[in-house]
C-alpha cells in the first residue's frame, strides 16, 4: 500500500515484482524517490518507467538494532543504497559481505505481506 | 539593529522520571528568563520546539498558558534537529522586524522516560521515506550509517577515526554538571561497544534523554551582562529530505547555509574561535566539520587529534559534550549547543569557562543532513 498517490506507481510495481523510477519527459533526467517536478530542469512532466534492476552499490550498512518486531527477527540484515544503471537510487536489502562498488541485480521478496527489494551480487560484475 | 541572546536555561539531561514535556520546558524557560533579567510580562514572543512525547496542535500556546505568558506572537516549529537553531533564527528576524522585543525560545521533552525505547526508535525512523525507505526496516542510525560507510570508503578512513569524536564529547561532558553521560571512554571502548548499524556502534550514537533548554532572544543584552552576545548572522539550506535523495554527499547544504550566515555577519571561518556543531552521531560531526570548511575533506579526525577542538584548541567544539554525551532530548538537545556557545562567549560558563572567545559558528542539521541552519554569535564587549 502506497502512502501517497505520487508513489503509487512505485509500490504497485513492487507488488508486481517490477522496479519503477521516474524520468523527466523533457530533459530525460532520472529522479530519486518520487517527485512532482524534475530535479534537473523543473518541468512537472515526469513519467514512470520500468528499470532493469541492475546497478552498483553506493553504500551499505549491516543493521543489528531493528526498529520493529518483524525486523528484529531478521537481524543482522544488510541495507544498501544502489545506483541503478538508469540513474535512479534505491534503498533495499542486500547480502552480508557485499561491498561498495559491487554490481548487483534486484529481485523482490515479501516480508509480512510487504514487498521489498533485495539486491544480489552479479557474478563477474 | 543588533539582536542578542540575553539568557539561557537548561534542566539536567538524562532520566528525569515524573517530568512531562511542559514541566521540563517551564523549568528551563524560567531559568532563561531569570538569567536574562526579564519578567514574565516582558516576554512578547514564544517559539516552541515539537515534542515527540507530546504531539499537540498548539504547543507554544499550551506552554504559554502554563507559564503565565501572554505573548503577542507564538507557535511551534518542526525542523527535526535543526529546530532549535531555526527558532533562534526566526526569533532574531521577529526582533529585527520590530514584531517582538523579547522572544522566549524553548524546547524539551521526556524522550527517555515518556515512551519505550522501541517507541522512540520507531517514531524517529519515520523521518525516512514512507514508501521507499521505512518499509525496509530502516532507522535513523541506519540512514546515518549509510552516509558513514560511504564517507569511510571515499576517504580511506577507519571506524577509529569516527570514534575520536565520541571520546572528545565524553571528555567535554565530564565538566558539565547537567550532562547525561560523563564516565570517560576511550577509542577502544567505542570500537567495542554494541553494534547498531555498521559502521556505527552504540557509542557513535547519541543517547535518548529527558531534558529541556531555553533561550531569551532580545533587542537588549541582559542587564547584568558584561559581555553581551549578539546574533550577527543566520542562514539555512534545504537540498533534500531523505538519504536516498541526496544528490551530492559533498554538498548536502551545510556549506550553503554557513555561507549565507557568514555573508550576513560580514565575517568568515578565519574569525571563528568556537564551534557548536550538531552531533547526533560521530559521522554527523565529521561530515559537517568538513562540509563547513573547518577542515579538509576526510581531515576532521586528524584535526581533532591535533587538538583544535579541545577546550584549549583554536576552535573549541561543543564544550558541554554535545548530543553524544550531554544528551539528546530532541529539539532541546540541539539547543544545548546554542546555550553553551552563548555561555562561553558571555563568560558565564562558570567552572567550565574556557579562555575568552569572541565568535562562534553554530550549525545544526535535521533529518539526514537534510535541514541546515547556521548561526553566527559574536561577543560585543
Amino acid at each position: 500500500m502506497s502512502t501517497s498517490l505520487l508513489s503509487k506507481p512505485f509500490t504497485d510495481g513492487l507488488a508486481q515484482g517490477v522496479l519503477r523510477y521516474q524520468r523527466c519527459e523533457r530533459c530525460g533526467a532520472a529522479q530519486r524517490l518520487a517527485r512532482y517536478a524534475c530535479t534537473a530542469c523543473g518541468e512537472p512532466a515526469l513519467g514512470w518507467h520500468d528499470a532493469a534492476g541492475i546497478g552498483r552499490v553506493f553504500s551499505l550498512t549491516e543493521v543489528r538494532r531493528a526498529p520493529t518486531d518483524a525486523f528484529k527477527a531478521m537481524v543482522p540484515y544488510t541495507l544498501v543504497l544502489v545506483d541503478l544503471d538508469e540513474g535512479a537510487r534505491l534503498m533495499g536489502h542486500g547480502r552480508a559481505g557485499m561491498a561498495i562498488g559491487d554490481r548487483v541485480r534486484a529481485s523482490v521478496f515479501t516480508l509480512d505481506g510487504q514487498p521489498l527489494i533485495r539486491f544480489e551480487p552479479v557474478l563477474g560484475g | 539593529m543588533q539582536v542578542y541572546i540575553a539568557g539561557a536555561g537548561n534542566t539536567r539531561f538524562g532520566r528525569l522520571d515524573g517530568m512531562g514535556a511542559v514541566d521540563l520546558m517551564a523549568q528551563a524557560g524560567q531559568q532563561a528568563m531569570d538569567e536574562a533579567g526579564v519578567r514574565r510580562q516582558d516576554i512578547d514572543g514564544v517559539l516552541c520546539g515539537y515534542a515527540t512525547t507530546l504531539p499537540h496542535l498548539m504547543l507554544a500556546s499550551l506552554v504559554s498558558e502554563r507559564m503565565g505568558l501572554r505573548p503577542l506572537y507564538a507557535h511551534g516549529m518542526q525542523m527535526g534537529g535543526a529546530t532549535g537553531a531555526g527558532m533562534v533564527m526566526l526569533a532574531r528576524e521577529l526582533v529585527r522586524a520590530g514584531r517582538c522585543q523579547r522572544v522566549l525560545v524553548l524546547a524539551g521533552e521526556n524522550r527517555a522516560s515518556g515512551q519505550s525505547r522501541d517507541g522512540a526508535i520507531q517514531t524517529l525512523a519515520q523521518v525516512g521515506d514512507a514508501d521507499f525507505e521505512v518499509p525496509n526496516g530502516a532507522s535513523v542510525p541506519a540512514y546515518y550509517a549509510l552516509l558513514a560507510s560511504r564517507y569511510l570508503h571515499e576517504h580511506g578512513l577507519s571506524e577509529a577515526d569516527l570514534a575520536e569524536f565520541a571520546v572528545l564529547m565524553r571528555h567535554h561532558a565530564a565538566s558539565h554538571p547537567d550532562a547525561q553521560l560523563s564516565a570517560p571512554i576511550t577509542v577502544a571502548d567505542v570500537l567495542a561497544s554494541k553494534p547498531i548499524a555498521s559502521p556505527l556502534k552504540l557509542l557513535d550514537c547519541c543517547p535518548i534523554s529527558d531534558g529541556a533548554v531555553a533561550l531569551v532572544v532580545s533587542s537588549q543584552p541582559s542587564r547584568h551582562d558584561g559581555h553581551p552576545v549578539a546574533l550577527t548572522g543566520a542562514g539555512q539550506a534545504h537540498h533534500h529530505q531523505h538519504v536516498s535523495a541526496i544528490a551530492d554527499t559533498l554538498d548536502m547544504g551545510a556549506s550553503a547555509s554557513a555561507r549565507r550566515a557568514f555573508d550576513e555577519a560580514g565575517t568568515g571561518l578565519a574569525d571563528i574561535d568556537y564551534l557548536a556543531i550538531y552531533d547526533s552521531f560521530t559521522i554527523t560531526l565529521a561530515v559537517l566539520l568538513e562540509e563547513l570548511g573547518v577542515c579538509p575533506r576526510g581531515g576532521s579526525a586528524q584535526r581533532l587529534r591535533d587538538g583544535a577542538f579541545g577546550v584549549d584548541g583554536a576552535t573549541a567544539l561543543n564544550t558541554h559534550g554535545g548530543l553524544l554525551s550531554f544528551g539528546h532530548s530532541g529539539v532541546g538537545g540541539g539547543m544545548a549547543h546554542i546555550a553553551e556557545a552563548y555561555r562561553q562567549l558571555a563568560r558565564r560558563a562558570g567552572a567550565r569557562q574556557i579562555a575568552p572567545r569572541r565568535r562562534a559558528l553554530l550549525h545544526a542539521d535535521g533529518g539526514v543532513l537534510s535541514a541546515h541552519v547556521s548561526l553566527i554569535l559574536e561577543q560585543r564587549a
